[in-house]
């Protein structure tokens, strides 16, 4: 048992780091980049594509790098930290993770390294207005004459939809079941707006819109996309955690800087305390999510399932402890869109909404508490 | 980064659950397991159990009974303690006083009461906090005057949990009010059965005998009793206050008691309400355990991890929390916490309400829970 990094690790977190500190130290290079479609800086998408990061995921047959999920998460971790707008997570490790999971080795190799070089976008389309975390397809139906199939309905919203090159869409098939399609992101209507973090999604309209078949055609690959998704969430609460060690950092700075009645605001205790209890729920929500995180490489499947739902809540309830209180120690400061503790409230608000909200990892925990004892760390 | 234990650790883990499963007086794991309380008897022949087997005090140096482990050992052997529904050693004994002496004491004193404390042969009390020295230790007044050889003892201890079972009491005394009150104070053991030391029970509000108050007037307590230097006593406290890393929060008993009310809650737990209640918790004591395993896997032989702070405060917490959820789950039959066996009602629910009251007390000692956000806020976030 082992909760520490090794010295290639460290080194990867450094890398990173410094270029993401280097795009976005200054949050108003952040503000740039949001301020209109697509959203994040491609220049930035080509230096961490050049860095090897879009694709460490994958295997290096695939023209990856062939990194474990420690490594995936903390890139998550920094570019968290700094409310980075490339779409690391929608793009490599969600779309990405489906490809890798389910494509053909041709496909792979396509897709995924020209992904890694930073030549296309990605993106995963599998919610449908009003759909909730759910792995099967609602709402987009697949059909097929011959060898040709196409896709009907509607997907939104799509977290970089617009701006993808190939979109990974799921859809129920015609014997039941459901699988994953390419399609051209040219070939789908497509109406692109800002989530409340300043990051892009989309609506997609799929009427009779060719497509093709990721892995083997027909073949109902729903445990496979809810196994990408739960490990999407966990590594989203890697990208969180990198929010709230941020804010967490931000908020103490600001109370042993900022004066009122004279003297700086560590003065008073109330404050004060308010800052250690969100310390508490930064430690608490960073043990799960590292936690979480080697089960990916270490578990079964259930194992996942099971982790991405632990951690879904116990950092959806940090996010907002930590998020709220950030705000409410910075003052009018972290309300305005020109600095980061607010923005990086609304991301993890997205990021919640997005993945999984507390709500329904709770539900779906409460279901499985009759099957156990007591929980237990280690297996 | 991995989560799998070694497989020499998973060896002594297993060796560590073999030992308590089938080893240990089943007796007495029974009555920990249903929530009881133990016994003079049974708390000594517990401990006594442990030591035959070399198991009391893993932590002390070596040649007083220690056994060099790692912090993940000692985590595992403590957590396979509680799982197995084995009582902790004394702390007073275990955890506080011998590892004191051990550092601190003289080599006739580490002779004459380390082998005796591993075995509860002595029952040790604490005599630390005052009636006007809570958090404020170090504003105490009970006195330790110089006569001849000799040094003469007034005032009064409280909060002294199981007192009335103590053989000796370690004490901080005032042995020199001139100086900054730090200074002033020094660590001195007393015999308890000494002509004018008096204890009298404190009654709490779970109706329950733990704690009392312990009076000295005028104890003639000879001089080689004084633990290090004279006017040590403060390095000597925040030692024996600071040296634990392992075992500060109570995750493996507070995980035990909420599968334990899983079971005994039965068709209660059909309710959504009830089973959300019992999810969340799950999930923060997996938080915390983890947590607790960061610490002791990080702090080997080093300074302990900036998050070790964390675990008392939510550790408590989540103990309070569980006893909450067992009081709303007894309903009405919680009322019944002085009714006998006859009663209809069962054990676990009669004893609901009493414990949920016995436990506010958790984030109070050991440094209160507001003593722990100070630190938090001081030392770790720079505040």
């Amino acid at each position: 048992m082992d909760f520490t990094y090794d010295d290639e690790q460290k080194a990867l977190r450094e890398a990173v780091r410094g270029l993401a500190g280097k795009a976005y130290a200054d949050f108003e290079s952040r503000r740039t980049a949001t301020a209109e479609a697509p959203g994040f800086d491609e220049a930035q998408w080509a230096r961490l594509a050049e860095m090897g990061v879009l694709g460490l995921p994958f295997s290096e047959d695939d023209g990856g790098v062939g990194a474990g999920p420690v490594e995936i998460g903390l890139v998550c971790q920094e570019l968290g930290r700094v409310l980075a707008p490339e779409p690391f997570l929608a793009s490599v490790v969600h779309a990405g993770g489906l490809v890798a999971a389910a494509g053909t080795p041709e496909q792979r190799a396509d897709l995924l390294g020209r992904l890694a070089a930073g030549e296309i976008v990605l993106a995963a389309a599998d919610t449908s207005p009003g759909g909730r975390w759910s792995a099967d397809a609602e709402g987009v139906t697949a059909a097929v004459d011959g060898d040709d199939w196409t896709l009907t309905g509607v997907r939104d919203p799509v977290p970089n939809g617009a701006r993808a090159d190939h979109v990974i869409v799921s859809a129920s098939l015609p014997d039941g079941g459901t699988g994953l399609f390419v399609v051209e992101g040219a070939a789908v209507t497509r109406t692109d707006y800002a989530a409340v973090d300043g990051s892009r999604a989309a609506r997609l309209e799929l009427d009779g819109t060719p497509a093709v078949p990721l892995g083997t055609p027909g073949q109902d690959l729903t445990p496979t996309i809810a196994t990408v998704s739960d490990i999407t969430r966990i590594m989203g609460a890697n990208q969180a955690l990198g929010v709230m060690q941020a804010q967490v950092a931000a908020t103490t700075d600001y109370l042993t800087s900022r004066k009122q009645f004279g003297v700086t605001l560590n003065t008073f205790q109330a404050l004060n305390f308010r800052a250690a209890d969100m310390y508490v729920s930064l430690e608490l929500a960073h043990s799960l999510v590292d936690w979480a995180t080697m089960t990916i490489s270490e578990g079964s499947q259930d194992d996942i399932a099971d982790a991405a739902d632990r951690v879904g809540l116990q950092v959806a309830r940090a996010g907002r402890h930590i998020g709220q209180e950030a705000i409410q120690l910075h003052g009018g400061i972290a309300m305005t869109a020109e600095y980061s503790v607010g923005v990086g409230t609304a991301h993890l608000a997205v990021l919640e909404q997005w993945l999984g909200g507390a709500q329904h990892h709770l539900t779906r925990l409460s279901a499985r508490v009759g099957d156990h004892g007591a929980v237990e760390a280690l297996g | 980064m991995q989560l799998k234990l070694s497989a020499e650790d998973a060896a002594f883990r297993d060796e560590m659950r073999t030992f308590f499963t089938t080893e240990f007086p089943q007796e007495i794991r029974d009555k920990v397991l249903a929530g009881q309380h133990l016994t003079h008897d049974e708390i000594v022949a517990g401990q006594r159990a442990l030591n035959a087997a070399g198991l009391a005090v893993p932590h002390w140096p070596e040649e007083w009974g220690g056994k060099g482990w790692t912090d993940l050992q000692r985590h595992l052997w403590h957590e396979e303690m509680q799982r197995a529904g084995v009582p902790a050693p004394l702390a007073f004994n275990a955890s506080m006083i011998g590892p004191v002496l051990a550092q601190f004491g003289s080599q006739e004193q580490k002779e004459r009461f380390l082998p005796k404390t591993a075995n509860l042969d002595i029952w040790w009390s604490q005599g630390f906090s005052e009636p006007d020295a809570g958090s404020d230790l170090a504003s105490l007044r009970t006195t330790a005057v110089r006569d001849g050889d000799d040094w003469i003892v007034n005032g009064q201890k409280t909060w002294t949990t199981l007192g009335q079972y103590g053989d000796w009491i370690f004490t901080l005394v005032r042995t020199d009010p001139e100086v900054k009150k730090q200074a002033g104070i020094s660590m001195l053991l007393i015999d308890m059965t000494l002509e004018g030391v008096e204890v009298r029970p404190i009654e709490l509000i779970d109706g329950g005998h733990e704690v009392n108050e312990v009076w000295f007037d005028d104890v003639r307590v000879p001089g080689d009793l004084l633990v290090g230097e004279q006017g040590g006593g403060w390095t000597i406290a925040k030692f024996l206050l600071g040296n634990e890393r392992v075992g500060v929060a109570p995750v493996g008993a507070t995980k035990r008691a909420l599968a334990r009310l899983k079971e005994d809650a039965g068709d209660l737990l059909d309710d959504p309400l009830t089973r959300a209640r019992v999810a969340e918790l799950e999930n923060e004591l997996l938080a915390l355990e983890l947590t607790a395993l960061r610490v002791v896997a990080h702090s080997a032989g080093g300074e302990p991890h900036p998050a070790s702070s964390v675990l008392k405060l939510k550790g408590t917490e989540l103990q309070q929390a569980v006893s909450e959820l067992a009081l709303d789950l007894a309903g009405p039959g919680s009322l019944a916490s002085g009714a006998d066996d006859d009663s209809p009602v069962p054990g676990w629910a009669r004893r609901t309400a009493p414990t949920y009251l016995n436990l506010r007390k958790a984030s109070i000692y050991g440094g209160s829970n507001e003593i722990q956000r100070q630190i938090i806020a001081r030392t770790i976030l720079g505040l």
